[in-house]
């Protein structure tokens, strides 16, 4: 630390020694020659033409954009049903496969710390670490386009999100309700449904719940890689270049997400 | 009843939480377990129903030997002993009728656990127990409903709903204002007394002990320093218990000036706190 004895016998006090000021004063000028690099290096193979012209053109496609197509409006209205459903059923497949995951994973419940564990968190860490998105591309090439393909990349996409959250909740409980249980005599599996349960129920509601309200999100956008949705109708009218239809296909996404959002609210509030 | 030859604990980092005690309680004798912090009294319950594994000596419960049985056997023999605990272990989230049927589990099968369908001989148990600690308004109540001295009675129905032999009781009044605590001791001791049931009650309110139990066993690291009726308790034998101290003035008048003004302070500390989290609300 850097404290001096001064000639008068008080002593002086600074934050960092000499050195580190120094090291300090090296690692910014480091961090922003790296800055200005990068920006160089980005910035190389852009066009500047086509950026300075980026208001013209966005005004331009604004201005095709309004009005909203609202004829258009029937003809999402199933497309619309298949996200909502690609939405939930995804999030159920979820629950019920990242449920005994959970379990697993979690330090006080599973079987054995040194081979079960590392698997679970293994399935968990796969599945988070791929975006939905991705998923749903691989699953189209395997399965064929469609609503299937866009359920299960959602599934597996929250399998990781809500097993992770879902052991952490089981990690945190309460030992000594377990302990109580379990000194009545009750076996390994009554003590999970009796002790265990009732604690992470408010956790896994909110966890299911929010999981669903980003699933409803994900899976509007699933329909570009063609796994069904609302997607496939908004890809077209962008390669077709009908602009209203896709302004008309935008709003309705943001109301479904607004419901959705209200919807998981009112529920996490009503089991919380 | 009870019986514990040779009991030692040693814990994995090497701390001898209990050092070959001998100890026998017979049916119907409430033994109060005295002694300083780390003593090894909450161990010793433990080792009993077997929550913490002893590592030397033999337990026996009647015939039974705990100490010789395996899961199975375990299950069995933990029916007949009833826990109660320091802050009552309810399971909050449940009703107060589930925590006491949770008493049942050892009794029923997985599924009707699961669904709560306890066979009515059980619901008559669980009604006839909260009938006896009064709590029969409360039945439908959710556990973290009730106040301190209502869930500890939950908890005693919970032990006393097993049918159990012995009870074993941590700290039961640890967490309770001194009035509820003399409640719950009462209880506890009638209920004993009532059933012809065996009891070990930890406890570290030396006074209330005195006033309630039959027998006091004095712990200190882990070995029996006294063993005696509450009247033998003097001063020489609680230095032997918890060391060096004046214990010339009476216990109980001093303990109990101590319980009030603690009951004032934490009193005072809700007054001011509870604005200070609307605030931070």
């Amino acid at each position: 630390m850097a404290v001096q004895q001064l000639a008068n016998g008080r002593f002086a006090w600074q934050r960092r020694t000499a050195r580190a000021e120094w090291l300090n004063w090296l690692a910014w000028l480091a961090g922003v020659a790296l800055t200005v690099f990068c920006w160089r290096v980005m910035t190389e193979s852009t066009i500047w033409d086509y950026v300075w012209d980026a208001p013209t053109q966005a005004a331009d496609i604004g201005g095709r954009m309004v009005p909203p197509r609202w004829s258009y409006f029937p003809n999402i209205l199933k497309p619309l049903w298949d996200t909502l459903n690609i939405a939930t059923l995804g999030t159920l497949l979820a629950v019920f496969i990242s449920v005994p995951i959970a379990f697993l994973a979690a330090r006080n419940t599973t079987p054995s710390v040194a081979f079960v564990r590392p698997v679970a968190i293994l399935v968990i860490v796969s599945s988070r670490s791929i975006n939905a998105i991705i998923w749903a591309l691989l699953l189209v090439s395997i399965l064929g386009p469609g609503i299937l393909a866009g359920i299960i990349a959602i599934a597996l996409r929250s399998i990781g999100f809500i097993g992770k959250l879902l052991y952490e909740a089981i990690e945190e409980i309460d030992a000594k309700q377990v302990e109580a249980i379990s000194a009545t005599g009750a076996s390994g599996p009554q003590t999970l449904a009796y002790a265990i349960v009732p604690q992470i129920m408010p956790a896994f509601a909110g966890i299911t719940v929010f999981r669903w309200d980003i699933n409803i999100r994900e899976s509007t956008v699933l329909g570009l890689v063609g796994a069904g949705g609302i997607g496939l109708n908004l890809e077209s009218s962008l390669n077709t270049l009908a602009w209203p239809q896709v302004t008309l296909i935008l709003l309705v996404i943001l109301g479904t997400v607004v419901i959705s959002e209200w919807i998981s609210a009112r529920i996490r509030h009503a089991i919380i | 009843m009870l019986r514990l030859e040779g009991l030692s604990k040693r814990y994995a980092n090497g701390d001898r939480a209990l050092d070959h005690i001998d100890l026998h309680v017979p049916a119907g004798q409430v033994v109060g377990l005295i002694g300083p912090s780390g003593a090894g009294k909450s161990t010793l319950i433990r080792c009993v129903n077997r929550l913490v594994e002893p590592s030397e000596g033999k337990i026996f419960l009647g015939d039974v030997e705990l100490t010789a049985l395996g899961r199975a056997g375990l299950r069995q023999a933990r029916r007949r002993m009833g826990m109660i605990f320091q802050e009552y272990a309810l399971v909050e989230r449940l009703s107060v009728m589930e925590n006491v049927l949770s008493g049942r589990l050892g009794y029923v099968g997985f599924w009707r656990a699961w669904f709560r369908r306890f066979p009515q001989a059980d619901i008559d148990r669980a009604f006839a127990v909260l009938d006896r600690v009064s709590l029969m308004d409360h039945v439908d109540k959710r556990a973290d409903e009730l106040s301190g001295g209502q869930r500890q009675r939950v908890g005693i129905a919970r032990a006393l709903v097993q049918e159990p032999d012995i009870l074993l009781v941590d700290e039961p009044t640890a967490s309770l204002d001194p009035k509820t605590s003399r409640q719950i001791m009462r209880l506890i001791v009638e209920i004993c007394a009532e059933r012809n049931l065996a009891a070990i009650v930890n406890i570290h309110d030396v006074a209330l002990a005195q006033m309630f139990v039959q027998r006091i066993v004095g712990l200190r690291a882990g070995r029996v320093v006294f063993d005696g009726p509450p009247e033998s308790l003097d001063p020489a034998a609680l230095t032997a218990i918890y060391g060096e101290e004046d214990w010339s003035k009476t216990m109980t008048r001093e303990e109990e000036a101590e319980d009030r003004a603690h009951e004032a302070a934490s009193e005072q500390l809700r007054g001011v706190r509870a604005p200070l989290i609307a605030e931070a609300l």
